[in-house]
């Protein structure tokens, strides 16, 4: 009983490691007058995680694979940026960030994530 | 190289013809672009090209020079959309079917008992196992795909809840099958059953989810299906059938009587009525004559004329209002934000919590322990629903904008609609909003009539002043002829002076004459307070220092103001009124439509100031205006109505936007945000309560107290039910009536 205990509480360990404390450490730079495309598929934004630098405007091309009616839209919640993403149709987000910081962006309902790091 | 695409950019940045030749010069660099014209007057680009054109290409070609841009998406494709929708449907229908008919001997074993225990025959049930995980690849391989995918991406998604679920009753079933020795003579069951009995109902779930999310969009597919098809053109002077996406910017286009007018542009020649209902809710149909703008998707009714293009495709009205319509129904009101947090936090937590019940019941259960604690965890799993609590905002603002827009109301973005529902004030601008905002000449109380019109129109002929055109305007009715004026002087507040055939004229209010030293009878300025009183604007006529007499404008009240009024009252609204005019006449135009509270005499620019002034009392104001000279009030305001904008939706100070020039477009528009907001809290509470609940009835709570375990099928069907009820309930929504609307606008 006590290894099925500690099993259990390795998988709850587990969890939170996997889900709650990771963090995407390949982060895509955005050079000027690039676009970067981040396809929604699979419970993720590809890629996750996508540096820019303050006040300059960057370009992101979500392209949704994914059928779930989950992701059919993005939100950047501090910039107030919402948009419909229909199926396997690109659409150009585009963002000049005039503050240095982190900048979530995540589907309706917060389970896709992915996070814009602005320098 | 053949021109088969056509992309249209916003380009941001641009400030001088310079500016232009070097985006086009920019542009013709990209592959694939043949030509590319870029307006600096609407800071558009249009470009033409082969099919090898991208609009990425272009962004950065654009980007490259400087400035930015950014793509302008046309009318889309209905049938697309829907055929889609209709194949998910179909696929996911399918697997449902499928999922339950090899389901369905399991089911009727329970009660029949025909199978033998899968102790008695292990390889009989293995076999069954096998047949099982095919149906469920089949049915399920969504789930699956969709689980591992996040999993390995580190994140947890709806599909990772399922395939877990059914995943470990399949594995434990096939582990009895296989090794039973494993497990306790007691807990040798198998939950074939369960796990295929789930995803079956979780696709139906889906596939009726599909369904009624399809109507939810049923708004804005009606207005995207307005569009026609082709338009008749005038080229080399034949009139010919194009497709309406070769419509050009200056196409002279003839519309015939019952056709849709195909683009929005200026009538040239010809005069017709125009049903615009379909777009402003205006039952009326518009006179229009040469000079008078039309816009694309509405019905010309009467007579033929033609017409010149000034916008189509994305830049068309239509365009706007779908746009702006997609805009608020993709934007989320304040009371949906709580649910995000805990939509985000909410898979991994049920995980979480489905381990510890297995554990708890490993622990601290009655034999069969492992048996009750599988089901458990399983059950934990299957019912939690995070869709329910992440639809229940965003799917009834989808029916609630929609259902807006078929009114001719349009919500720029969710959180108007949630402020407006809280609204306790509401501010009324007198002119052009209660008030036609054309006055017109009512009185001339003087000695000649005929010279005190000639004399008043011909200094006024130079005035901008709504009053001038009034008079301007009953002289022209009348046919009296009336000289030019020099040296013509508008003084702000108080009048206009200039020279009329050798004579000093002033038309103004008593402080203008008193300044020019002219003498005014006590009677005169008597009658000027009975004309004010009876909501009347008196203006001084005076040639020469001598008083003429005096000359009354008033701007008629708007047909449905009075009844538009008493329903805001009704709902338990404080109506105020809001005007430059003086005290009397705007105390009597209030009297006439029952506001008994009124600002007068505030000058344009303070008109915010007196909504923020009220909103320091603790009001929560709505601010309805034309839009013209009240923009600062109604960005102030809490939610700013602008009111007959026709089809002109460029307001951009407004929270909603009326498209039809009435009051009752305001009532309408709370009504709906009143109706949007129980739904969306209907919506989360039976959510949050279904979860709330769902899961510890799903970890077993009930059975210390009653012996009662949740059937994990029965989990199932309420997850897949869950969702569906809350479309359901925010497809309600479509059925609302407005109190005080007759309308021709649906269809």
């Amino acid at each position: 009983m006590i290894v099925v205990n500690i099993a259990g509480l390795a998988l709850i360990a587990f969890i939170i490691w996997w889900f709650w404390l990771y963090r995407p450490s390949n982060a895509v730079a955005a050079a000027p007058g690039q676009i970067i495309e981040v396809r929604v598929k699979d419970g993720v934004y590809d890629p996750a995680l996508i540096e820019a630098v303050a006040g300059k405007g960057i370009s992101l091309k979500f392209i949704r694979e994914d059928e779930t009616a989950c992701a059919s839209q993005v939100i950047f919640p501090e910039l107030g940026i919402q948009k419909e993403l229909p199926l396997a149709k690109a659409v150009v987000i585009r963002i000049v960030p005039e503050q240095v910081g982190e900048y979530a962006f995540q589907c309706q309902m917060g389970m896709y994530r992915g996070v814009l790091r602005v320098r | 190289m053949a021109d088969s695409e056509m992309i249209r950019l916003s380009i941001d940045g641009m400030s001088c013809a310079g500016c232009v030749s070097k985006v086009e010069g920019a542009l013709a660099t990209a592959p694939g672009v043949n030509k590319a014209s870029v307006n600096l007057v609407d800071r558009t680009a249009a470009v033409t090209g082969d099919a090898s054109l991208e609009v990425a290409d272009l962004i950065s070609a654009v980007q490259g020079a400087g400035y930015d841009a950014s793509p302008i998406s046309g009318v889309e494709n209905v049938a697309d959309k829907q055929n889609e929708e209709a194949m998910h449907f179909r696929s996911l229908m399918r697997r449902f079917a499928v999922a339950a008919l090899v389901g369905s001997p399991l089911i009727l074993d329970m009660p029949l008992h025909y199978l033998p225990e899968v102790t008695d025959m292990p390889l009989l049930w293995l076999a069954i196992g096998i047949i099982i995980l095919a149906t469920m690849i089949y049915a399920g391989r969504h789930f699956y795909i969709g689980a591992w995918r996040a999993f390995i991406h580190h994140s947890a998604t709806m599909d990772t809840l399922i395939a877990t679920g059914t995943g470990t009753a399949w594995l434990y079933s096939m582990l009895i099958c296989i090794a039973p020795a494993l497990v306790p003579e007691a807990a040798r069951h198998v939950y074939f059953d369960a796990s295929l009995i789930i995803i079956s109902l979780i696709n139906l779930g889906q596939a009726l989810e599909v369904r009624a999310r399809g109507k939810t969009s049923e708004a804005i597919r009606r207005l995207i299906g307005l569009q026609p098809t082709t338009a008749r053109v005038l080229r080399d002077g034949q009139e010919i059938d194009v497709p309406i996406a070769g419509v050009l910017v200056g196409d002279v286009l003839r519309v015939r009587p019952g056709e849709k007018i195909p683009v929005d542009g200026d009538v040239l020649e010809g005069e017709s009525t125009v049903d615009e209902s379909m777009l402003t809710g205006e039952p009326m149909p518009a006179l229009k004559k040469s000079g008078d703008g039309v816009v694309g998707a509405t019905i010309n009714t009467s007579g033929s004329f033609l017409y010149r293009a000034t916008h189509v495709g994305a830049d068309s009205v239509l365009a706007h209002i779908i746009e702006m319509v997609k805009n608020a129904q993709a934007s989320k009101p304040r009371i949906g934000r709580i649910v995000d947090k805990v939509a985000g936090v909410f898979v991994p937590t049920v995980l979480i919590l489905a381990v510890l019940t297995a554990l708890i019941w490993l622990n601290f259960g009655p034999e069969p322990r492992i048996s009750l604690a599988l089901v458990a965890a399983m059950t934990v799993l299957i019912i939690a629903c995070p869709c329910a609590l992440g639809l229940a905002t965003p799917i009834s603002l989808v029916v609630a904008v929609g259902k807006a827009a078929e009114f001719g109301i349009l919500i720029r973005r969710g959180d108007a609609l949630e402020r407006a529902s809280k609204l306790n004030t509401i501010v009324l601008d007198k002119t052009g909003t209660v008030t036609e905002g054309r006055p017109a000449l009512t009185d001339i109380i003087g000695e000649d009539h005929n010279a005190m019109l000639r004399l008043a129109a011909a200094v006024e002929a130079g005035s901008e002043h709504p009053l001038a055109a009034a008079i301007v305007a009953r002289a022209r009715l009348e046919e009296q002829s009336f000289s030019g004026c020099e040296g013509f002087a508008a003084i702000s507040g108080q009048g206009v002076s200039g020279r009329v055939d050798g004579r000093n004229i002033l038309l103004g209010n008593i402080a203008l004459l008193a300044a020019h030293h002219v003498t005014i009878a006590a009677d005169s300025i008597e009658q000027m307070h009975v004309l004010a009183r009876q909501g009347k604007t008196p203006m001084l006529l005076a040639s020469d220092g001598k008083l003429l007499g005096i000359i009354a404008v008033a701007d008629p009240i708007k047909q449905g103001s009075k009844a538009a009024i008493a329903g805001m009252q009704a709902m338990g609204l404080k109506v105020v009124m809001l005007t430059g005019d003086n005290q009397s006449t705007a105390e009597a135009v209030a009297a006439q439509v029952g506001i008994s509270e009124v600002f007068a005499g505030v000058m344009p620019e303070h008109k915010d100031a007196k909504v923020a002034e009220l909103q320091a009392g603790g009001e929560v104001v709505g601010m309805v205006g034309d839009g013209i000279n009240d923009a600062p009030a109604l960005s102030r305001a809490d939610v700013g109505f602008a009111i007959g904008a026709g089809t002109d939706v460029a307001i951009e100070s407004a929270d909603i936007t009326l498209m039809r020039s009435s009051l009752d477009g305001v009532v309408t528009a709370i009504e709906i945000s009143r109706a949007t907001l129980r739904n969306i809290k209907q919506n989360l509470f039976g959510a949050f309560v279904y979860n709330s609940l769902g899961i510890p009835v799903a970890a077993g709570l009930l059975f210390p107290f009653f012996g009662l375990m949740l059937n994990p099928m029965l989990a199932g069907a309420a997850m897949a039910m869950s969702s569906v009820t809350v479309v359901s309930n925010a497809n309600r929504l479509r059925l609302f009536v407005p109190s005080r609307q007759t309308t021709g606008a649906k269809s």
